[in-house]
């Protein structure tokens, strides 16, 4: 049933409280919860660091947003908190950041077929192909050195396979800056899109560049250094969707209206009765803040929030597997190339063409993405298995 | 709270969880040729170059008193490379250290669980933990003997503790129960017996004979922990398959 933003209000900010043991839950089971509820638990701890970073960076523009900003902004914190520690601790940093691709994909794969701007849906196919590369390129790095099996995480939901390669995905950054939607004349949902995309592929981002480090392998070092650059101009392009001429009021009040979209989605699809129940209390939350910022934007602009936002929520994010437009769009678009604001065949980019030149330079030294997934196709159970069946093992574990 | 560690349910991480997205996914992996020829062997490549600039995990320090300055320079005129000591027992510190942290831990999970038919007593856990804590004690008064900082991270105390990061991770997770806690512990115990052992034969090769002997009486108390632990995580074990007996666990 589509929710009523004007009617339902939520839970007011004052009673939006918590503690510790509250915020520290019992976590998702990596071996027996669905791969979607790890999706949606890494795609909302994305939206949430998002609201936190969106409402410091608009304090620091809006003297008069200040107090509001700071009141709402605590409570996305404590809710980022909440549920980013339902990750459970046998989730090693490399099976998080397959879940993080699958978010990727999958999400960014709904948004793609519902976006209703045919330019906008164009952007998040052109991401979504790069993202899919990643799912591969790590899957075969997990393989590779812990001889692990992606798919434990992945739940064969996703294709492992080669999307457009990542190195050939690096731009100069003015090919990664995209035409911004017309505040005046874009459907709500694409606003909407813009903003949990660009959220999404921030904290994609920021997880790369705070575990990159932590990893021993060089080749690992290496390729989270070189995805987290693909994860900046994913942040680059997104982000760049977004109409700057919105006033932050408006889009502060339409960060709020993604969130609960985002929250709302998790609620339709979530199996696990207790994790739904958190969706539930994070949806009426999220209420409370979009009421609180829809009376701001009446009393600080003067101006109706249905100007802006619509009277109900519209189509959710299907958190399920997208494997056949997937597809899809890699058979078509995978040749895809972006050329100032514009996609084109790789064929149109001349010699010579500045992003060409960035990518040379970047990769003059090797790259981990090729070095890493070298050859590597996977199979259920690893590699390793393709391995056995080359040697012969016989039946006593001898070898032929 | 679950005792038990190996029930059936809804593990989904297999590809018969669902077999047709799992020919799909199959498939569509064949589908998918890579974007380079090659195998693994690239990555060892660059681990290779790296290898060659690397400088390792660090030093052991220098010693800051007289009395560790003169040992140095001592077995370093008879041909000896003192630091090697030092750096193990450094190693054995850590981890000593670390083991007791262990047991006080697996001692909550005691107290949450029970024990089992030929399991661990609460007495008995108790009995390591202290006696981990004085093989810390021992080390510790070993390295201020030498003249040695035991308050210092050696390498190989670094090394080990990297080697061995998950033990902790385990026993502190409120999902596991004593008879997985037992598994980390096996590996602590294997591990720990193993460094006793080196640490006497370089105790020996040095000429230190009090300190053999003290090492000795250590090593003998860590066999019988390790012998504890591996009866206790068979006994567990055999008991939740119900094999116990045919696995020839004695009885309680």
């Amino acid at each position: 049933m589509a929710l009523e933003l004007f009617k339902e209000k939520g839970v007011p900010l004052d009673r939006q409280v918590f503690t510790w043991k509250d915020l520290v839950q019992r976590p998702y089971s990596k071996l027996d919860d669905d791969a979607f509820t790890r999706v949606r638990v890494i795609l909302m701890n994305g939206i949430e660091s998002d609201a936190v970073r969106f409402k410091h960076i608009a304090a620091r523009l809006s003297r008069n947003l200040r107090e509001p900003l700071a009141l709402i902004r605590r409570v996305e914190h404590h809710q980022q908190t909440l549920i980013n520690w339902l990750n459970p601790s046998d989730q090693s940093p490399i099976e998080t950041t397959l879940g993080f691709e699958q978010v990727a994909i999958e999400v960014t794969a709904s948004v793609a077929q519902k976006e209703p701007d045919p330019y906008l849906a164009q952007a998040y196919r052109f991401g979504l192909l790069e993202d899919f590369d990643h799912l591969y390129r790590y899957s075969a790095l997990y393989d590779r050195i812990e001889g692990k099996d992606p798919n434990y995480l992945i739940q064969s939901y996703s294709d492992i396979r080669p999307g457009r390669p990542t190195s050939v995905e690096h731009r100069h950054p003015l090919d990664d800056l995209r035409r911004p939607y017309d505040l005046r004349t874009a459907h709500p949902l694409s606003k909407i899109h813009a903003l949990l995309i660009t959220a999404a592929e921030f904290q994609t981002h920021d997880f790369y560049m705070n575990i990159g480090p932590m990893f021993s392998d060089p080749v690992a070092r290496q390729l989270y250094a070189e995805i987290a650059s693909i994860e900046e101009q994913h942040v680059t392009q997104y982000g760049s969707l977004i109409d700057p001429d919105q006033t932050l009021l408006e889009q502060w009040m339409l960060h709020e209206a993604m969130e609960l979209y985002c929250y709302y989605s998790c609620l339709a699809y979530e199996g696990n009765a207790r994790i739904k129940a958190i969706w539930q209390r994070m949806v009426d939350y999220e209420l409370g803040h979009l009421h609180h910022v829809m009376e701001l934007f009446q009393r600080l602009e003067g101006r109706d929030p249905a100007e802006v936002l619509p009277a109900t929520l519209p189509d959710l994010v299907d958190f399920k597997t997208h494997r056949e437009f997937v597809r899809r769009t890699l058979a078509q678009e995978v040749d895809l190339r972006a050329k100032g604001t514009e996609f084109v065949d790789k064929a149109e980019i001349p010699t010579g063409h500045r992003s060409l030149l960035y990518r040379d330079q970047l990769n003059s030294e090797g790259s981990p993405s090729e070095i890493a997934a070298a050859g590597y196709q996977w199979k259920p159970g690893t590699e390793l298995v393709g391995r056995v069946q080359a040697i012969g093992v016989g039946p006593e574990g001898r070898l032929q | 709270m679950k005792k038990t560690s190996s029930d059936v349910g809804l593990n989904r991480t297999g590809i018969q969880t669902s077999p047709l997205d799992s020919k799909e996914a199959i498939e569509g992996a064949l589908q998918g040729l890579p974007s380079q020829a090659g195998t693994e062997r690239g990555i060892l490549e660059v681990r290779d170059i790296y290898a060659r600039e690397s400088d390792g995990l660090g030093t052991v320090p220098v010693p800051a008193t007289f009395k560790g300055v003169f040992t140095i320079a001592k077995e370093m005129l008879k041909g000896n490379k003192p630091t090697v000591f030092i750096d193990k027992l450094g190693e054995r510190a850590g981890f000593e250290r670390t083991g007791v942290r262990l047991y006080e831990a697996v001692l909550g999970k005691f107290d949450l669980h029970g024990t089992w038919p030929g399991g661990p007593s609460r007495e008995q856990l108790e009995k390591i933990m202290r006696e981990e804590l004085a093989h810390f004690a021992l080390v510790r008064d070993v390295l201020e003997k030498l003249g040695a900082d035991p308050t210092a991270l050696t390498p190989s105390a670094d090394l080990v503790s990297v080697a061995s990061k998950g033990i902790p991770a385990v026993i502190t997770d409120p999902r596991t129960n004593l008879v997985q806690c037992l598994e980390a512990l096996l590996v602590a115990e294997l591990t720990d017996n193993a460094g006793w052992e080196l640490l006497i034969q370089l105790a020996q090769g040095l000429g230190q004979d009090k300190l053999v002997e003290q090492f000795e009486q250590a090593l003998a108390i860590e066999a019988e922990h390790l012998m504890l632990v591996r009866r206790w995580l068979t006994a567990g074990v055999t008991g939740e398959a119900r094999v116990a007996e045919a696995a020839g666990v004695p009885a309680p």
